[in-house]
């Protein structure tokens, strides 16, 4: 499974780099987003579509580098349908131990903890440890601000960044940008950035060549997906703003527990899976709680995002797995 | 409030009549389980029937699928309310006037908060600030 998936990813960089590919005629197909993202996630129609086009063509270097997106891990949590979160993230990181190609480092949007208690904190930390990869960048999520306007987590997983732990830093060409957006809500509003962290942010952002591949993540979706459930940032279009002149930019986050993307422009967004519990789709339920599940089903609806990065095309694949094994899921969104 | 208008229409005779009949009513009410007091007489009447525009004997507010409930809650002041979380998620309370703040509230879990100055108390959770609810507290 971990070859084929390679192959896939692989398969996938090859495709959009070489000008072998009908570039017009797959923007058609959804799975293009004209500036060199490639979306290879959700089995369903981006990646067999890419399979289709591609024909027997030989599989490519891989990625330059690569990293995992894991998010919403609730640490503490222990109601239905997952009694044990604690083994949930422990599966996903096995799975990320058990990679073919090794992920350079570990991103996670937030919500590490349930209750932004100590214990859980630890528990996660410890879990953590056993990651192979050499390091994790951390933003925090609503459940880990919980206690001293989220002092500990700063202490904890938030050292040496700004304000209430955003930061940014430079990987093999790539710019990431980590943004806080669960801090200070104002009532009835979404998630928010603050004035204070969109100046930083212009700022980090200005002198930057254009062609400097951008990857944004903060644990609110950054674009608006459901506004009743509170699926959105009130000032997310003020940091798209800063982004708009640059040839690439991917946003990563989590909150949802599930799997969303949307390309605009030459902006792909992308939401994760949590590695605790899913949640409704938009509008399907009473509200965004917990969505019940039977438990050997469970795995299939957690998972982690492994996303895969080719410099020299700017090219980036995004594949969501599920947790249990399975081929990557067919539940993501495409933009058309 | 038609029956008020009637029996005053009537006199005292029928006057009487119609409190035996609120009595009666007030009896069966108490049977069936509810536990309001009543001053009693046409002007206890009165009373009841305002009782939902003025301040009401509800305290307490519960959480469930992510909302306040009721939304807007009146209360005499010196009243303590109570808000109870029955989500699987933790919720806060926490006054946009920054009054008063819960820590999180996780299932079951309950805050409590003694209103004594009159006066319009909004409050919102600050994990998600969509949730919303207001305390309206009367002299």
């Amino acid at each position: 499974m971990a070859d084929k998936k390679q192959d896939l990813i692989d398969q996938k960089l090859q495709d959009f780099n070489n000008d072998g590919v009908d570039r017009r005629g797959f923007l058609k197909c959804m799975a293009w987003a004209g500036t060199g993202l490639v979306w290879a996630m959700s089995g369903g129609l981006p990646v067999s579509q890419a399979f289709a086009k591609s024909g027997g063509k030989d599989v490519g270097k891989g990625a330059d580098f690569s990293f995992v997106q894991v998010s919403d891990s609730h640490i503490g949590f222990s109601k239905p349908a997952n009694p044990d979160v604690t083994a949930t993230l422990q599966v996903a990181i096995d799975r990320i131990n058990a990679m073919t190609h090794k992920p350079d480092f570990i991103i996670h949007t937030g919500d590490l903890s349930q209750l932004s208690k100590p214990s859980e904190f630890d528990t996660l930390d410890q879990a953590l440890k056993g990651i192979s990869a050499k390091q994790i960048y951390f933003v925090p999520g609503e459940h880990d601000m919980l206690t001293d306007n989220g002092e500990q987590y700063l202490q904890r997983f938030g050292k040496d960044t700004k304000g209430a732990g955003w930061y940014s830093f430079d990987h093999k060409g790539v710019h990431f940008v980590g943004l806080v957006n669960v801090a200070n809500l104002k009532a009835g509003g979404l998630g928010s950035l603050g004035h204070e962290q969109l100046e930083w942010l212009e700022d980090d952002l200005k002198g930057r060549s254009a062609s400097t591949p951008i990857v944004l993540f903060a644990h609110i979706p950054l674009w608006t997906i459901y506004p009743d459930w509170g699926w959105g940032t009130d000032d997310s279009e003020q940091a798209l703003s800063y982004v708009k002149r640059f040839g690439s930019v991917t946003v990563l986050n989590g909150h949802i527990h599930q799997v969303m993307q949307k390309v605009e422009g030459k902006v792909s967004f992308h939401t994760a899976m949590s590695t605790a519990f899913p949640q409704p789709a938009p509008g399907t339920a009473p509200s965004a709680g917990p969505m019940k599940v039977p438990a050997d089903q469970l795995q299939k609806v957690l998972g982690i995002t492994d996303v895969n990065y080719l410099v020299s095309g700017t090219s980036l694949a995004i594949v969501d797995s599920p947790l249990d094994g399975s081929a990557p899921s067919t539940q993501g969104k495409s933009a058309s | 409030m038609s029956k008020m208008k009637t029996s005053r229409a009537i006199g005292f005779r029928s006057s009487a009549l119609t409190l035996a009949a609120i009595l009666s009513v007030i009896t069966i009410s108490s049977a069936s389980g509810f536990s309001h007091s009543t001053p009693g007489g046409t002007s206890g009447m009165v009373q009841v029937a305002s009782a939902d525009a003025s301040a009401s004997s509800v305290t307490e507010v519960k959480i469930d699928n992510f909302a306040f409930t009721p939304g807007v809650v009146t209360v005499k002041a010196g009243t303590q309310v109570t808000w109870i979380n029955h989500d699987d998620i933790p919720h806060t309370v926490d006054s946009t006037q920054g009054k008063f703040k819960s820590a999180a509230l996780d299932t079951d879990d309950k805050f409590q908060f003694r209103f004594t100055e009159p006066g319009e108390y909004p409050f919102y959770c600050r994990m998600h600030p969509k949730m919303t609810g207001k305390i309206i507290v009367q002299p």
